[in-house]
């Protein structure tokens, strides 16, 4: 089903012309109401009145996530906050917060964005949808919730953790839908291991994973793992929360809902465009929003766009997988690495679950990588000579994929930490190790 | 006549087997032998005890990876050479073997060892026909 038929499916010059439109009002209201965009805008020299086309976005400075923290807490809405309706902030790991705001409308645009990500998977006003994304300042918790109700579903708000009892009442109440990040969607599955629950005795169809970057590989275990069809989802809350891009059941790349957010992808070093197709920083503009209209704000994650026409009949484009950070990239001994490789490599080695943490060392002038990888039952062998082929494959897989030597520690179950919200896969202790030497 | 083993990964850190047998000992487990081989990483450990099922279930409980692994348990003469004969006969047979190691107590004057073959069924189909006596899992979990 597509939930919102006309929008979702504009041919595609009704569809760049309402862009047009909706970017020129955007960027009035920026330029008139907010002034930072004022002062940024007069910078480069454009006045509202330049915009006359969606392709004249390109003439519009960045924003970036530090903008945010300067103009912390309210700076960068438009609307007096007798208009704002709900605030939500995302984690900063240093210093404030990165805040929004929404009016009653951006709340409705949202919620209708995230029922469209539900429609995406196969969701129905039948359906009965468990969301086990943290609610609170988080927009991932209620970014569901509220898309779970405009679509007419029975939503169970779960939030993240307990996951017995989320087994539990996913096994009673007949749930359809799970909404979660996918490193909670794999402990589900150790949990429910243990319990000695089946999966195949449960009625979930399809499963909403986002909030953190993910792998094909790691698709088809928690495909077979939970029984479901597993669809990426995508959503920032900067740009609203969830409901920004999401697969369809084509699970070929995530419909941007670009009536409400454009989509562009530069060079991260240049800031220029790339050329179609290629991969680059991914940069959304808000064209609907209320509280907060948002020029060109830079994702800083990495993918590439989809021009072709998807067989479902949506026709906007979509979005690749996101492949890697433009800040979690990791430089070691001069290569660039993306934890998503390592991941990749480590879901293909056959019976390794994705349990795992990098860590980066500095010992004299070299940098030391090491990857810490839990055994399983799936994995672990009472043969020593068995377990040391394991760490060898990974080895080599990893010298393979990156032309890096790296030290594999197999660890016990359970010693790395799991993630209720977004998993923190990297340790980086480089810079102490300067700070020592 | 096969025997479970219990096979418990560990990490290679300071005290960790004395947690492992702390924990044994508070549910009432009695190692009958065990083993252990490791590496400059990483070890495993392998326990005969008098309750398999229950110790499989307070390690899985108490987080760890644990498995359990067929092996035979093979009473040796306790003299010099005892061993050896047993292990020629076994080495004539064809018989590779992954692993062994000897029994905490011994049964009168026969020692007992653990072994590992690399394929159990087929060992345990004809080890009765080398002379060689393989204990009853019932009779080793008593010992």
């Amino acid at each position: 089903m597509i939930f919102e038929e006309k929008d979702e499916c504009m041919e595609r010059e009704a569809l760049r012309a309402l862009q047009g439109k909706r970017l020129r009002e955007t960027v009035e209201r920026a330029y008139n109401k907010v002034p930072f965009y004022k002062k940024t805008l007069d910078e480069v020299g454009v006045v509202p009145s330049d915009i006359n086309s969606i392709d004249d976005i390109v003439k519009l400075p960045f924003t970036v996530k530090d903008d945010f923290r300067r103009e912390y807490p309210f700076g960068l809405f438009s609307v007096p906050m007798k208009e704002i309706v709900r605030l939500h902030a995302s984690s900063g790991t240093t210093g404030k917060p990165t805040v929004v705001g929404y009016t009653r409308g951006d709340v409705a645009t949202w919620g209708r964005c995230a029922a469209r990500t539900l429609a995406c998977g196969g969701g129905t006003a039948d359906d009965i949808l468990q969301n086990a994304y943290g609610y609170g300042l988080f927009t991932g918790g209620l970014g569901l919730h509220y898309g779970g109700e405009t679509l007419g579903a029975t939503v169970i708000p779960m939030s993240g953790g307990n996951s017995k009892k989320q087994l539990m009442l996913m096994q009673d109440f007949g749930t359809t839908l799970l909404s979660c990040t996918p490193s909670y969607a794999l402990q589900l599955a150790e949990v429910a291991d243990e319990e000695g629950m089946d999966f195949k005795a449960f009625q979930l169809k399809a499963g909403f994973f986002g909030a953190e970057p993910w792998t094909e590989e790691m698709r088809i275990q928690i495909e077979q793992k939970l029984n479901l069809k597993a669809l990426d989802i995508y959503g920032l809350s900067e740009v609203t929360g969830p409901g920004v891009a999401s697969e369809c059941l084509e699970q070929n790349g995530l419909h941007v809902f670009e009536d409400h957010f454009y989509p562009e992808i530069i060079d991260p070093e240049t800031g220029q465009p790339v050329a179609p197709g290629q991969q680059g920083e991914l940069v959304f503009t808000c064209i609907t929003k209320q509280a907060m209209p948002l020029l060109r704000y830079r994702t800083r994650d990495i993918t590439s766009l989809i021009e072709e026409p998807c067989p479902c009949g949506r026709t906007s484009r979509k979005m690749r997988r996101v492949t890697g950070r433009t800040d979690d990239m990791l430089i070691i001994r001069g290569v660039n690495v993306f934890p998503s490789q390592i991941e990749s490599v480590l879901m293909s080695v056959e019976g390794t679950e994705p349990h795992y943490v990098i860590v980066v060392d500095r010992s004299g002038t070299m940098d030391d990588l090491e990857i810490r990888v839990e055994v399983c039952r799936e994995n672990f062998s009472d043969e020593i000579r068995k377990l040391e082929e394991l760490r060898q494959r990974i080895r080599h897989e990893i010298h393979s994929v990156l032309g890096l030597h790296a030290t594999i520690s197999l660890m016990e179950p359970k010693s790395i930490e799991r993630s209720l919200g977004k998993a923190v896969r990297v340790i980086d202790s480089r810079a102490t190790a300067n700070k020592k030497a | 006549m096969k025997v479970k083993q219990v096979s418990v990964f560990l990490e290679n850190r300071a005290g960790r087997m004395a947690e492992v047998a702390r924990l044994l000992g508070d549910h009432g487990i009695n190692i009958r032998a065990l083993s252990i081989a490791d590496t400059a990483n990483f070890g495993i450990l392998r326990l005969i005890v008098n309750d398999v099922v229950r110790a499989e279930k307070v390690f899985r409980d108490a987080g760890f990876t644990v498995d359990l692994t067929d092996v035979i348990a093979i009473e040796v003469p306790d003299t010099p050479g005892g061993l050896a004969s047993i292990l020629d006969t076994l080495n004539q047979a064809g018989f590779s073997i992954e692993y062994l190691y000897a029994f905490v107590e011994k049964s009168a004057d026969k020692a007992v060892v653990v072994f590992r073959f690399e394929d159990t069924e087929v060992v345990l189909k004809v080890i009765h026909t080398l002379g060689i006596r393989a204990l009853t899992a019932e009779q080793v979990y008593a010992m």
